[in-house]
């Protein structure tokens, strides 16, 4: 999961795990990692996807009523 | 030795809590919502856990609209400061607490207008007494879900249908009922509710927290403490969003861990069992007690309308070598005097000498009922010679 990936930026861990749990109830694979220094200056964790599979994440997260700040190329 | 001092904090813990501590000592132990390692993350999922397992319990959606806090003072201190405005006026029972009678008072003295609706000797509340002290500036009403003195439950449901008919906000400080009483913060409207971690939930001392509600618009709550929440570190200013605008600083995640093994035990075990075994200790000991000559119980003396909670006194005796002579001469560990809630005493009548408290959990027996009844019949007989 190094090429072709997104990041999606939440406000905090405890929305990144909850981003965590609603992806992979839709059978979307994702992975928490530390918010890499060159996207944003916080300190906290974001989710990584397949870019593939971004819009379909977007959309899960959004139907969830999940707050993101962003979606971007890692 | 028999602990009947349930009300106060809840004794012994199921096994499963000490091992859900000692598990997040012994391997995970980062600092969670902080860093973005392994354990951090682990960390960070145990917390959320406890969030769900509490959205489990009551009902809520919304396992980050639940904010953990040392215990339910500082939550509904943080509902009570953060949603008040000088002006503005709030309504509660005379069966409360300090924990949300001094706030309240404090706040009175920031010019917050207060109304404290009057219960009945039994501590029984009167809902069409709330709704009659309604104004156009009244903001909310907070109501102890049951009174830790006499047990006695308030009609909190009927409260919540009225804070809805006049839009306002209806906090709830369930201390003692979270995890022995079913709480449905949908059914009961209720838009804040405040619980404790170490009495019925079963967890340890150092966790509790708020749950906030949906119609709570977190944009116009002033959270009580700012501080590092590990999100949005590149601001100097507070987050406003849940759970972080209220979660300052490193939390209790090893208490958080045992907590949500607390509620999970109760989750398996069921609210309804639990709340059916509690009755019936309650019961017997309401009627154990009554029989005896010379003793006085308070409340509403029907088990379905209260807790395992029974407060009584013994004529001739002062609560307080009542409850050293049980303890000393009979092992039985129980709490006596005002039970930090000097209104609630006002109500039953027993102010300013207090009552023994005999607070059941759901760990005691029926055969640890009556040996504390004819212990406490033992010490009325010498008090009436």
């Amino acid at each position: 999961m190094s090429e072709a990936c997104s990041v999606i930026l939440v406000p905090s861990t405890s929305h990144a795990i909850r981003a965590e749990k609603v992806l992979q109830r839709a059978g979307i694979a994702c992975k928490m990692i530390p918010v890499p220094r060159h996207i944003s200056s916080d300190c906290g964790v974001c989710v990584r996807v397949w870019r593939a599979d971004a819009d379909a994440a977007r959309r899960a997260l959004e139907a969830a009523g999940l707050e993101i700040e962003g979606i971007c190329d890692a | 030795m028999i602990y009947f001092d349930n009300a106060a904090t809840s004794w012994p813990k199921p096994p499963e809590v000490a091992e859900a501590m000692m598990h997040f000592l012994r391997d995970v132990g980062a600092n969670p919502g902080r860093s973005g390692h392994r354990t951090a993350v682990e960390s960070g999922r145990i917390v959320y856990a406890a969030r769900e397992a509490v959205c489990e319990l009551v009902n809520a959606p919304d396992p980050l609209r639940v904010a953990f806090t040392a215990n339910v003072t500082v939550a509904l201190n943080m509902a009570l400061w953060g949603l008040l405005r000088p002006g503005e006026h709030v309504i509660t029972s005379s069966m409360e607490h300090n924990s949300v009678m001094r706030p309240l008072r404090a706040l009175e003295r920031k010019g917050v207008q207060l109304t404290v609706v009057r219960c009945s000797a039994e501590g029984l509340l009167n809902p069409a007494d709330v709704e009659g002290a309604i104004r156009p500036n009244t903001r909310m009403i907070v109501l102890n879900h049951a009174s830790n003195v006499a047990g006695t439950i308030l009609p909190v449901r009927e409260a919540g249908r009225i804070a809805r008919a006049h839009n306002l906000f209806l906090l709830v400080d369930a201390a003692q009922t979270a995890g022995a009483y079913p709480i449905d913060v949908g059914a009961d409207h209720i838009d804040l509710l405040a619980f404790t971690g170490h009495k019925s939930l079963l967890g340890p001392m150092g966790t509790g927290g708020l749950v906030v509600g949906p119609r709570v618009d977190v944009s116009q709550m002033e959270p009580l403490i700012c501080g590092g929440t590990g999100s949005r570190s590149e601001r100097e200013e507070q987050p406003d969003f849940l759970p972080d605008m209220l979660e300052s600083g490193t939390p209790n995640a090893v208490g958080i861990a045992g907590l949500e093994a607390g509620i999970r035990w109760v989750l398996g075990r069921g609210v309804d069992a639990i709340r059916a075994h509690e009755m019936a200790l309650a019961q017997r000991a309401i009627d154990g007690l009554r029989a005896i000559p010379g003793v006085t119980v308070y409340g509403p003396l029907d088990a379905a309308r209260q807790t395992a909670t029974v407060s009584f006194n013994i004529a001739g005796m002062e609560p307080s070598e009542a409850g050293l002579r049980l303890d000393e001469e009979h092992g039985i560990l129980c709490r006596v005097g005002l039970h930090c809630a000097p209104a609630a005493h006002k109500t039953l009548g027993t102010f300013p000498v207090g009552t023994v408290r005999f607070g059941m959990g759901v760990f005691n027996t029926a055969d640890e009922v009556d040996a504390a009844v004819a212990a406490v019949a033992n010490l009325a007989r010498e008090a009436r010679r």
